[in-house]
């Protein structure tokens, strides 16, 4: 089985069959990832680039060791220190970049719909690490594999999404993600912060956090950017936590095995409780990890599938 | 020179005529329409199986002359123009330099004489550099030529101001065309917020953005018992709340676009840049009530908004790309298509949306075949097929959404003041 895009833009674009490939062969890039030599030939040769027009750690880092960890040649670019500050358009930095005969491009763009166009002009295969408010395909792909690999299946599992879907990215990916696998997401965060017709996407719109969270399998809480506030999203950053935090006492409404998840950073005490993160429930670092693994897995399906070309 | 039109439709709402007759035009005027008119020593142009209609009226486009002239130009405009069968066309006057005042008038006056094929009337800004804060000079743009005054790509802000241009202009009897949207509530939103946005993650712009002012607009023309009209009108609850006020008695008029009655924000999908546009694409109860606003005569006008843009304004991110559309080369085929052929319209009414209700706002004396008059005229097939294809426009604007669509209804001739501009769909 092959990739049917070059690109891997959004799991909105992604069959069930497609994800549940990248799933599989996330499990072995994971088995490489906790070998002492932590080192595979699958992409050598090969030359990937990540592009970030905004601040990341743990996914700019991820793709970039996962990259090593196959043995790929990998480089940087972000837009600060970059002819990016010169002006330069997303397309000609692109071109450039391909030119240099770069196999993946890794995007980070503060717009919706970056990697689209970028992947419209290269040849190289462009990944999709975050775009604006549309999708962040790679760490829906991690939470659901986190998941999976907790509760064997997504089938009919029950999901509370927890916080500002309006402008998440991670929001709207994993609601793609899931609802082709077959669980049920619930949404729940302040009115202000749910974008119009969300229930059309086919998840459950609640603006109480408890309804979600009634016996609920998995809890992803996302991150509150401070800056909403300012933008009179909601009255304060005590009222949000206060109504939609996810402390224990409020966990206790989800299932009794229920996983808490969160794709970070965390804004800690804020929308979820120091005691929760730390806890047994909580997956976070599992994530990171996995983070890797799914990387892997991707980097290796999309040069895969180059090679194949003729064949496929 | 003298020319006959011969066996065509003639159809002309002010005189009440619609039937197959010929049209006679010597020395730029129109010298009789009747049957059988033979004549020897003219220049016979057989028109059998076609309709003959007075020269579309174009009241919203935009020359981006000067200060853009990579986009379009006056020559470039105006030939645009004839080729979808419009002879007169009104310009927006957000130019750099803007439109504000006398000087700029003149020369978009001048330019169109010299480089233009069909007559152009620059409307000039409603304030000073279209900031929204003071008045621009009303009166010298008046007798400057300017025809009517708007902000247009931005709205008034202030509803003081929009109220003194509303009372100052009435002194000369001059439109004011309002560009409805309330930007605190459009906040910063790059198309129609609803599924399609929350879809995308591209920020919305609300319906209640446009509606809000629209409502502002309507209770300031009826409070200061002045004219106004409205731009673009996209929305329902627009076509509701300008019905009520014509109801009323408020002296309001007001126009759509062929992409408002076409297309839904549906056509965004994939961060199509071609259909981002302001207002925004809305939703398909947006088009039927349009549709119904445009039968039932709420809407007096079709009008392109006709917005070129560069290639490589519209090649780059969603967020990143200018607003607008061409239209000058899409509107007609796009009203026989989507207005006649469903028997939405007549072609009676597509006559007045299109040439006699544009002429009587801006009040020019256009849009009729009466004798005497003007001899603007268009030959078109209400039949033909056609297949879009941007790259033959002769704007140098290709941003159209309708690339590749396939349209019912051409334009095979267009004559401007006796002269034949467009023959047999090429340019003279």
């Amino acid at each position: 089985m092959f990739l049917k895009s070059k690109d891997l833009l959004g799991l909105r674009d992604l069959s069930a069959e497609e994800i549940e490939y990248i799933l599989e062969t996330a499990k072995t890039m994971k088995y490489i990832l906790m070998t002492k030599n932590k080192k595979a030939p699958h992409l050598q040769g090969k030359s990937v680039i990540t592009l970030f027009y905004e601040n990341s750690t743990r996914t700019r880092l991820s793709f970039e060791l996962a990259a090593k960890y196959l043995s790929a040649n990998a480089a940087n670019i972000s837009a600060n220190g970059s002819s990016i500050a010169k002006g330069e358009t997303l397309i000609d930095t692109g071109k450039t970049i391909d030119m240099m005969g770069s196999d993946i491009i890794i995007l980070r763009h503060p717009m919706s719909g970056a990697p689209k166009l970028l992947a419209e002009n290269v040849s190289a295969s462009v990944i999709n690490a975050g775009d604006g408010m549309n999708e962040h395909p790679t760490q829906a792909l991690l939470d659901i594999f986190t998941i999976v690999e907790k509760k064997g299946s997504m089938k009919g599992l029950k999901i509370a999404i927890i916080g500002d879907i309006f402008h998440s990215r991670v929001a709207r990916s994993n609601i793609w993600g899931m609802l082709k696998l077959g669980a049920e997401v619930c949404v729940a965060g302040p009115s202000t912060l749910m974008p119009p017709y969300l229930e059309n996407m086919g998840v459950k719109v609640f603006n109480s956090v408890q309804e979600a969270l009634i016996d609920a399998d998995v809890v992803m809480g996302l991150r509150i950017q401070l800056e909403r506030q300012k933008k009179g999203l909601f009255p304060s950053i005590r009222e949000y936590s206060k109504l939609f935090g996810l402390d224990e006492k409020r966990l206790l409404l989800a299932k009794a095995d229920a996983i808490v998840l969160h794709p970070g950073p965390v804004n800690r005490g804020i929308e979820i409780s120091t005691e929760v993160i730390d806890g047994n429930k909580s997956l976070i670092n599992e994530q990171v990890t996995n983070g890797v693994a799914i990387r892997m897995a991707l980097l290796y399906l999309l040069t895969r599938r180059d090679n194949n070309e003729n064949i496929d | 020179m003298r020319i006959l039109i011969k066996n065509g439709h003639v159809i002309d709402v002010a005189s009440g005529l619609d039937k197959i007759c010929d049209v006679m035009i010597k020395d730029g005027i129109i010298s009789d329409v009747c049957e059988k008119i033979d004549v020897k020593n003219v220049e016979v142009i057989d028109a059998k199986g076609k309709y003959v209609l007075p020269g579309l009226v174009d009241m919203h486009c935009h020359l981006r002359d000067p200060g853009f002239e990579y986009k379009e130009d006056i020559e470039s405009g105006t030939k645009s123009a004839a080729l979808g069968g419009f002879t007169s066309i009104a310009c927006m006057p957000n130019t750099n330099p803007i439109i504000d005042n006398e000087a700029i008038v003149k020369y978009v006056i001048n330019k169109s004489k010299n480089d233009g094929v069909v007559n152009v009337y620059p409307i000039g800004a409603i304030s000073k550099g279209q900031k929204g804060e003071e008045l621009s000079e009303i009166g010298d743009l008046k007798f400057a030529g300017a025809i009517a005054i708007s902000d247009d790509g931005k709205p008034v802000p202030g509803a003081s101001l929009m109220k003194k241009a509303l009372v100052y202009a009435s002194m000369f009897d001059m439109t004011v065309i309002s560009h409805c949207e309330d930007m605190d509530l459009a906040d910063e939103g790059v198309m129609n917020e609803g599924y399609q946005s929350t879809v995308l993650g591209l920020k919305g712009i609300p319906a209640a953005a446009e509606e809000m002012m629209v409502a502002r607009e309507l209770i300031l023309a009826e409070y200061t018992k002045t004219r106004v009209h409205i731009a673009h009108v996209s929305t329902k609850l627009s076509v509701e709340l300008i019905r009520n006020a014509k109801k009323r008695g408020v002296n309001v008029t007001c126009e759509t676009c062929p992409h408002y009655f076409t297309l839904t924000e549906d056509a965004c999908e994939g961060f199509n840049t071609l259909a981002k546009v302001n207002p925004p694409l809305r939703t398909k109860s947006d088009v039927e009530a349009i549709i119904k606003g445009l039968k039932d005569g709420t809407i007096d006008a079709i009008a392109t908004d006709h917005a070129p843009h560069h290639a490589d304004e519209k090649n780059v991110e969603f967020n990143n790309a200018a607003n607008g559309m061409v239209g000058f080369e899409t509107a007609f085929s796009l009203a026989v298509t989507y207005l006649l052929k469903p028997k939405h319209l007549t072609i009676q009414q597509i006559t007045e949306k299109m040439c006699v209700n544009p002429s009587k706002i801006l009040g020019i004396n256009k849009g009729t075949l009466d004798i005497g008059k003007d001899a603007d005229v268009i030959i078109v097939d209400l039949d033909e097929k056609r297949v879009v294809d941007v790259e033959k426009f002769a704007s140098k604007g290709k941003n159209s959404p309708f690339d590749k669509f396939k349209l019912t209804g051409t334009v095979d001739a267009t004559i401007v003041g006796g002269n034949i501009v467009v023959r047999e769909k090429i340019l003279m």
